[in-house]
């Protein structure tokens, strides 16, 4: 088992004006990734970018991965002109990943934007359980949407501009679904996505008394816990969002 | 080939060292190549008391480097003594420890405590600290207050002792002199230069502590004048660091007049970084049919 690796592109495809899909075949060596985890992909060849980006699974495959990724800086501009074949310095699996609900819970997965990135790989692996809350800025930027409907029991879709579903966000259209509910002791909350839905999931959580797991994001250098660089404040102290997250409990989090 | 070298009384398999606050207490690096392989670990920055740190962001990347503002983070010497040391002394290689305090008390504390600690082998002391009872000037940037603390310090310990130079000064050789003066066994050249980046967006520094200490490849042209000025300015073994990121850059460091070498961001970016070159030096000696890598050390200095 290695979790420091080459991976040859297969495809890196535009599924947006600003978002890629890249599909990459992995060694046998790499352990098996689980939903939540990341990977530190190095894309420059001198030393400018310097650091490795940390990228969410967004599916396996039969030969590896995939990575779906918003450009939004010089490293992904690099990491969307490569071609096929290209090889990629990798690390990962990295951190932890979400736990699985129990049986009789209900899981609830909010993804704002690229944070669909994150929560794809659980919802597959929940195979039509999962309730999910699916926000972007407009209907174009609701990436991959129709595979997320493959694999969810509903999608409740919101649109910050209203060109699709409910005109808000991922957050609204939770609170919009709990509020008539009788009991809430049978959901679980899974979220990804900006800073102030994830704030909003924690605080829809305590209201409702619904156990919620937010993946956290910091800049990050190392990725393997040895910078200390991407920490985030919680009710005991800093912690690693590559170590002891990016998943962590929304009520641990001070927000 | 020989790649053994000497830092004061403490004897190196290799040049190779690991720079303090870029390889944790060695843990995380151990799944990806067989830490033995290292002339030293110099392990993350300790206090007697442990420290929190800064909020985040701690972290930013420039162009060729990055600045950070960890603040210091760190679990406490009696943590680090007791959950992280058993770990350490499973490996053969020298473990340095890196510490600091927030006065001269807090570091003759320091390293009282760590003397005499089953298989600490040197101390490497952070003098780029605030003196916070001293208007919070930093103790490596005044060559009088660098030779209090440090004559302190060694009066406190037997250990080989590394001093850890700050660049952040006008001229480095007089500090570097205080040091030695003081009883410094041995120097590190250098530690990160003060710098900032600022978001045109919210038109506000990138860092939440506004400030923090750039490393990286960007740094190394600095270093290694520095080495070459300190080299010719004390007698003491120079360890080199400063965005050291192949074999050559390391020979780069060796060839100013460092004994020895510290891998540091590049541990971030590649994690066998260290361990590579380490490989690479010895295959250069090899081509170049050097047996003794001390035949290196100081020869841009000839003239």
């Amino acid at each position: 088992m290695s979790r420091s690796f080459k991976a040859a592109i297969k495809e890196n495809l535009p599924v947006h004006a600003t978002h890629n899909l890249l599909s990459l075949s992995v060694p046998d060596s790499m352990p098996d990734p689980r939903p939540g985890q990341f990977f530190m992909v190095g894309m420059n060849r001198g030393t400018d970018p310097l650091l490795k980006r940390a990228f969410s699974l967004f599916r396996r495959t039969d030969e590896g991965l995939q990575i779906l990724y918003r450009v939004r800086g010089k490293g992904t501009d690099i990491l969307r002109n490569m071609k096929e074949g290209a090889i990629l310095d990798m690390l990962g699996p990295l951190g932890n990943f979400y736990p699985l609900p129990s049986e009789e819970k209900t899981p609830l997965v909010m993804a704002g934007g690229i944070g669909i990135a994150s929560v794809f790989s659980l919802i597959e692996d929940l195979a039509g359980k999962a309730i999910v809350f699916y926000g972007a800025r407009t209907k174009e930027e609701l990436l991959m949407l129709n595979e997320v409907k493959v694999y969810a029991k509903e999608v409740i879709v919101s649109t910050d501009d209203g060109s699709a579903g409910l005109k808000g966000t991922a957050a609204d259209a939770l609170r919009a679904f709990l509020a008539p509910q009788a009991s809430d002791a049978h959901f679980c909350i899974y979220a990804c996505g900006p800073h102030p839905l994830l704030k909003a999931v924690a605080r829809m959580s305590k209201e409702y008394r619904i156990r919620a797991y937010v993946s956290m994001e910091e800049h990050m250098a190392c990725g393997i816990g040895a910078c200390l660089g991407c920490v985030v404040k919680t009710h005991d102290g800093f912690k690693r969002v590559c170590k002891e997250g990016p998943v962590m409990s929304a009520s641990e989090i001070v927000w | 080939m020989d790649l053994s070298v000497k830092i004061g009384d403490l004897e190196l398999k290799n040049p190779v060292m690991t720079a303090s606050g870029t390889f944790g207490y060695g843990e995380e690096y151990a799944e990806f190549f067989d830490l033995s392989r290292l002339g030293a670990v110099v392990v993350k920055g300790l206090s007697i008391a442990p420290k929190e740190g800064n909020p985040p962001p701690r972290i930013v990347e420039t162009a060729s480097g990055m600045l950070n503002a960890i603040g210091l983070q760190n679990i406490g010497i009696e943590r680090f003594i007791h959950e992280k040391m058993p770990f350490l002394r499973t490996y053969d290689t020298k473990v340095i420890v890196n510490f600091f305090g927030d006065s001269i008390g807090e570091y003759v504390a320091a390293a009282e405590r760590l003397s005499g600690v089953d298989g600490v082998h040197g101390l490497e002391m952070n003098i780029s600290c605030p003196n916070k009872q001293a208007d919070w000037c930093i103790f490596g940037t005044d060559p009088r207050v660098t030779s209090e603390v440090v004559g302190k310090v060694r009066e406190a310990t037997r250990l080989p002792l590394i001093v850890k130079l700050s660049p952040n000064v006008t001229d480095i050789s007089v500090i570097a002199r205080a040091a030695v003066d003081a009883g410094a066994d041995a120097l590190s050249v250098i530690n990160t230069l003060t710098g900032m980046a600022i978001d045109i967006r919210t038109r506000k520094p990138k860092l939440a502590n506004r400030t923090g200490g750039l490393s990286g490849p960007a740094i190394k042209p600095v270093a290694i004048r520095m080495v070459y000025e300190v080299y010719k300015a004390v007698k003491v073994p120079i360890i080199g660091m400063g965005g050291i990121m192949t074999a050559e850059d390391a020979l780069e460091f060796l060839m100013a007049g460092a004994t020895a070498v510290a891998v540091g961001t590049a541990n971030f970016i590649h994690p066998t970084a260290a361990a590579d070159i380490l490989g690479g030096i010895g295959a250069f000696l090899t081509q170049e049919g050097i047996n003794d890598i001390r035949s290196l050390r100081g020869t841009a200095h000839a003239s």
